[in-house]
This record gives structure tokens, C-alpha cells and sequence, in this order.
């Protein structure tokens, strides 16, 4: 598939050493960018391209790249600590191509002038960062990390960085934070990492695939990136396809394809699990509204799917089907910011508990009608007043939910519980 | 016990960073390593390596979830139990796995063989449901494969104790 970039060639054998990598254009990017560029017009060339975070926000890359402010020394820091429920493309790209995320790392460090960078991998994710501690080494003894690198007087030192399980340091402030030895607490911005972050130093946060993407537009050219997905949301991005659908997985498409593409196409995701009518989309990872079946139309681009009410967050896109009963799936997802809150403030400490109680008791017998106004009246005193994100993410799924399947929480009052529970999710 | 070795690694992983202070994660994956769990010798010697107390190591072991603070079965099963896998099934695996193994979610086995734990999203929700044992994947688990899996775990541990003791009847907690 030609509009393959960032999973390009990602299942050759061998694609995981530094040989194999070097066949498949691998460290070009890096040359080309230590030869031919100043630091500053990889920033333009970034700006240029569109490229943006695949992490969750979608901040133009290129543009924080240059909010960075001028002070020395600077930091650079991979956020490779993937966690948002329904994501899993971080974890591929550094299993099956380290190469390409360090060859990132190397090039964003040089366009920003960083001196040293590190790579965060979330702890649970022990082959990874061994896939990835590795491809640093053969970096290191190669010469393309360390003194002087390829002769351009540009040296770099990497780290890799293990995490040891919390969803929250996946928030920026927190992974600094929690790079710093500390608990994982956010912290308050501003300031922002770009003026003060890790040990007080101006500090570029980026995801993985976003790092990853970095090397193919070094060697196309940013207007070749360009040419793929919308105007606005330009390139490609691996999206996450889980659930009950048929042929789940990472599939790189350009931003703008339709769901119905993803979810539907033989290609790809081949439709719903046993030809089921499918119930509801979550479009971008754990943290994104609820999308109704309606949306199956709607294109996957940062615009599109904030118009339809949700946003394209993570890329991780859960398929949910007609026999799985919302207020359990929502529930689930409750149960997991309740236990994922840090605790630090207390809209999202206290929120999440009573919230993820309120859902038990809808689910398992005892909801009264009034709980399910109460989950949404909590929801606001959570929302846009907590101390970072993970509060308003924890109330997406709810009000989302509540708002399309009010009927579904409705019925679980009158029948004391959820009428789908023996059969709720039986896949296997 | 920590090794002589693995403070030689603390310390290396200190003299890395720019500030020492940022090697307390990896330092506690290290003692962690060396002891099975994070043990009050552990947080001890990291303290001392890191130029820190002991109750700021502890502060900041007792937040993040990957370290143990007791003794935990020689293998660990960790189902993932977010949306992806719940909805392909997991809630199942997690109570055939409690019924295999008669023990409870966060429960270990009184002979010290088993932990059964449930987690959050592990990345793997393409491939779900899943689970790793100590920390390493097993992806597309069915019913059947979970059964298949513990009796390969079970023959495992087994053959090892035989080995370890000539007598084979140890079933002392391993640390």
C-alpha cells in the first residue's frame, strides 16, 4: 500500500536491527539533516509538512518545536508511555522498528538543539524498551548518537527511560515529574515545558509515532507529506482498531478516511463481529466521547471528528456492537480513571470514585433514576475543574453515553440492573 | 539482598542523568529484580545510593503500581481487564483463570506458585483479550489456550522444583 509512511515495510524480517533498518533508507533522514540543515530550518521543514502529535492533543509539531525557549541546556523527551485504553501503535512501532522512533529522536534533538534526550516507555512494556535500548546501543557504536555525530559537530546522549505503571504520566507534566524520580503528579502550567521543564530546562515533549514520522519526511520532503490526509490534518496516522469487529490491528491510513473504511473494508477492519449491527464508535482512545452508529460517515481528521462531538485523541478506535450493554462498557471505563486518578486534586480523586459507584449500581441493581442525572451533574464539577486532563477524560465516555443511550441506563432503573449482564461481551 | 552488582548498577544509572535523582525508577526495578519485591532493604539502599531519604523512596514506590511490597508468586498472571479486552471476552478469562487456580484477582497461591492479578490496558487491545506472565505477552488468549498455558506453567514450575531439590517436595514461597 503506497500511502503506508510510518508502518512502512514494518513486517520485513530483520527491520528491528540496524542492518536490516540501513536497507530500508534507514538513517538518511538522519544524514540528510545533519548535511544539508540548519536546526532552524528543520523546524520550518516540520512547520511545513502539517505534521501533528499523535498522542492525544494534535498540537502542530513543527510549532512546538519552535515555542522552545532559547535557554541552555534543552531537553527532549519521547513520550513513549502509552496507556489510553484502545491504544496500541506505540508498542508496535518500537517492538517491530526501533530504528526509525531513535532516528526521530536523533533528528527532532538536532532541529531543537538538544543536547540530551530520552525516550519514556511505559513500564509494562518491558520488549519494547528492550527493542528500543537496543537500537540506542547499535545507534551509539554506529556513530549516529554520541561525540560528534557523522563528523557534523552535533553530539547527543539518549536514554532510555522506563516507566513502572500510572496512566497519568502520560500527561506531560507528570512524565517529567516521574522522569525526575518523583510521583507521577502533574504539574501546573504555566509554565509550559517549553519554558520550564525537566530540571528547569525548555523541553520538547513528543509522542512516539509522531517521532517516528519525523525520518520519512527528512528523506520525502515536507510537501510529499503534505500530500496525503485533509488540508488541516495532513499525513497519515496508525489507527487502532479494537473491539468487536472482525479483523482488529494497527492500520496506517490518511487522516480523512471515513470510519466505514476502517471499520468495513475487507482491508482493514472487515466489518463487525458476527455480522452484528454495530451500537457506537469511540473514536480516539478511552478518553474521546462516545460517536452513535450514525457517524460511520464522518472522516477520521482532527476536524471531522470534533464536529461530529468527540475528537480523534489516541487513534484508538473500539468498535462497540448492538449486544453490548453501554452502561457496563462505560463502567469499565470509569473503573479505570478511578483507579488511574493520581489523586493529587480532589474534583478527580472524589469524582472518579463516586461516579465508577453511581455505574455499579445502575449495572448491578439498585440505580435509581435520579443517579442518572447525579453521574451527570458530577461530570460537570469534573470537567474543566480538575487539575490536568485526566478529569474531563474521565467524564467523556458518561456524558457522551447518557446523552445517546439514555434509554439503556433508563431501562437498567426499571429492571433493578442490566438485563444483558449473562450475556454481556461473551466473545470467546 | 541486594548485590554488589546491582548497586554497581544504581550507581552507574545515577552518574547517567543529569540529576541522580532520576534513576529511582530504574533503581527500584533494579532491588526489585534482585529481591522479587520491593523490600525495606531495597528501598534502604536506594535511599543511600540516591542521597535520599527512606521515606521519600518509599513515597514514590508506593505510587506507581509495577512494584511489589510483598511476595508474589514465581509466576504472575496478569490479565488485562480494559474496555478492549472486556469486550472481547476478558471478564470470562479472569474467572476461568480464578476457578483453574482457586484463588481470587490479587490472590496468590498458597503453595507460591501463582499470582493472579488483573490490569489496566495493556496495548495490546488489537490482539485481545491478553495477558502476560511476568511481564511477558500472551496475546489471543481463548479459554482453551488459558488452560493450555497454565498447564505448561504448572509442568514448568514443577520440573524446576524437582531439580532444585532432590527430595522434589519443596514448596517454599520463592522470594
Amino acid at each position: 500500500m503506497p500511502e503506508l509512511i510510518v508502518t512502512k515495510d514494518i513486517d520485513a524480517p530483520g527491520l528491528d536491527t540496524l542492518e536490516v533498518y540501513r536497507q530500508h533508507e534507514g538513517y538518511q533522514g538522519l544524514e540528510k539533516a545533519l548535511k544539508e540543515y540548519q536546526p532552524e530550518e528543520l523546524v520550518d521543514m516540520m512547520k511545513k509538512s502539517g505534521l501533528r502529535g499523535r498522542g492525544g492533543a494534535g498540537f502542530p509539531t513543527g510549532l512546538k518545536w519552535s515555542f522552545l525557549a532559547k535557554t541552555e541546556p534543552r531537553y527532549l523527551c519521547c513520550n513513549a508511555d502509552e496507556s489510553e485504553p484502545g491504544t496500541f501503535k506505540d508498542r508496535m512501532l518500537m517492538e517491530k522498528n526501533p530504528h526509525q522512533l531513535v532516528e526521530g529522536v536523533i533528528i527532532t534533538s538536532y532541529a531543537c538543539r538538544v543536547a540530551v534526550a530520552f525516550i519514556y516507555v511505559r513500564g509494562e512494556l518491558a520488549y519494547a524498551a528492550r527493542q528500543v535500548e537496543r537500537a540506542v546501543q547499535e545507534a551509539y557504536a554506529a556513530g549516529y548518537i554520541g561525540k560528534n555525530i557523522m563528523g557534523s559537530g552535533y553530539s547527543l546522549e539518549v536514554i532510555v527511560h522506563r516507566g513502572a505503571g500510572a496512566y497519568i504520566c502520560g500527561e506531560e507534566s507528570a512524565l517529567m515529574e516521574s522522569l525526575e524520580g518523583r510521583r507521577g503528579y502533574p504539574r501546573l502550567k504555566p509554565p509550559f515545558p517549553a519554558a520550564v521543564g525537566l530540571y528547569g530546562g525548555p523541553t520538547v515533549i513528543n509522542n512516539c509515532e509522531t517521532l517516528s514520522t519525523v525520518p520519512s519526511i527528512l528523506r520525502n520532503g515536507p510537501e510529499w507529506y503534505g500530500t496525503f490526509g485533509t488540508e488541516k490534518s495532513k499525513g497519515t496516522r496508525v489507527f487502532c482498531l479494537s473491539g468487536q469487529v472482525k479483523k482488529p490491528g494497527n492500520y496506517e491510513l490518511p487522516l480523512g478516511t471515513p470510519f466505514r473504511t476502517l471499520i468495513y473494508d475487507e482491508r482493514y477492519g472487515g466489518g463487525i463481529l458476527g455480522d452484528k449491527e454495530l451500537k457506537a464508535i469511540i473514536p480516539g482512545g478511552s478518553s474521546s466521547p462516545i460517536l452513535g452508529a450514525d457517524k460511520l460517515d464522518v472522516t477520521m481528521d482532527y476536524e471531522a471528528i470534533a464536529a461530529a462531538g468527540s475528537m480523534g485523541g489516541s487513534g484508538g478506535v473500539i468498535i462497540i456492537s448492538e449486544d453490548t450493554c453501554m452502561v457496563g462498557a462505560i463502567l469499565r471505563i470509569t473503573e479505570f480513571y478511578r483507579d488511574e486518578s493520581c489523586g493529587k486534586c480532589t474534583p478527580c480523586r472524589e469524582g472518579t470514585y463516586w461516579l465508577t459507584e453511581l455505574l455499579h449500581r445502575l449495572e448491578h441493581g439498585g440505580g435509581k433514576q435520579k443517579d442518572i442525572d447525579l453521574l451527570v451533574d458530577i461530570c460537570d464539577n469534573l470537567a474543566g475543574k480538575s487539575f490536568c486532563p485526566l478529569g474531563d477524560a474521565a467524564t467523556s465516555s458518561i456524558v457522551s453515553g447518557v446523552k445517546l443511550f439514555r434509554e439503556e441506563f433508563v431501562e437498567h432503573v426499571r429492571l433493578g440492573g442490566c438485563p444483558r449482564h449473562q450475556a454481556h461481551a461473551g466473545v470467546h | 539482598m541486594i548485590s554488589e552488582q546491582a548497586k554497581e548498577r544504581m550507581r552507574s544509572l545515577a552518574a547517567r542523568y543529569p540529576m541522580s535523582r532520576s534513576a529511582l525508577l530504574p533503581a527500584l526495578h533494579i532491588a526489585q529484580e534482585e529481591e522479587g519485591y520491593v523490600t525495606p532493604e531495597g528501598i534502604a539502599t536506594v535511599a543511600e545510593i540516591l542521597n535520599l531519604t527512606t521515606d521519600d523512596v518509599k513515597s514514590v514506590a508506593t505510587f506507581y503500581t509495577m512494584y511489589y511490597h510483598r511476595p508474589h508468586g514465581q509466576k504472575v498472571i496478569s490479565v488485562c481487564t480494559g474496555i478492549s479486552c472486556y469486550l472481547r471476552g476478558c471478564d470470562q478469562l479472569v474467572e476461568h483463570l480464578e476457578t483453574r487456580l482457586g484463588v481470587k484477582r490479587g490472590e496468590t497461591t498458597p503453595d507460591g506458585t501463582f499470582t493472579l492479578e488483573c490490569m489496566e490496558c495493556l496495548a495490546s487491545c488489537g490482539t485481545a483479550p491478553v495477558l502476560q506472565v511476568n511481564g511477558e505477552f500472551v496475546e489471543n488468549v481463548t479459554l482453551e489456550m488459558a488452560e493450555a498455558l497454565m498447564d505448561e506453567l504448572s509442568r514448568e514450575i514443577k520440573a524446576k522444583k524437582v531439580l532444585q531439590s532432590p527430595q522434589g517436595g519443596s514448596t517454599g514461597r520463592i522470594k
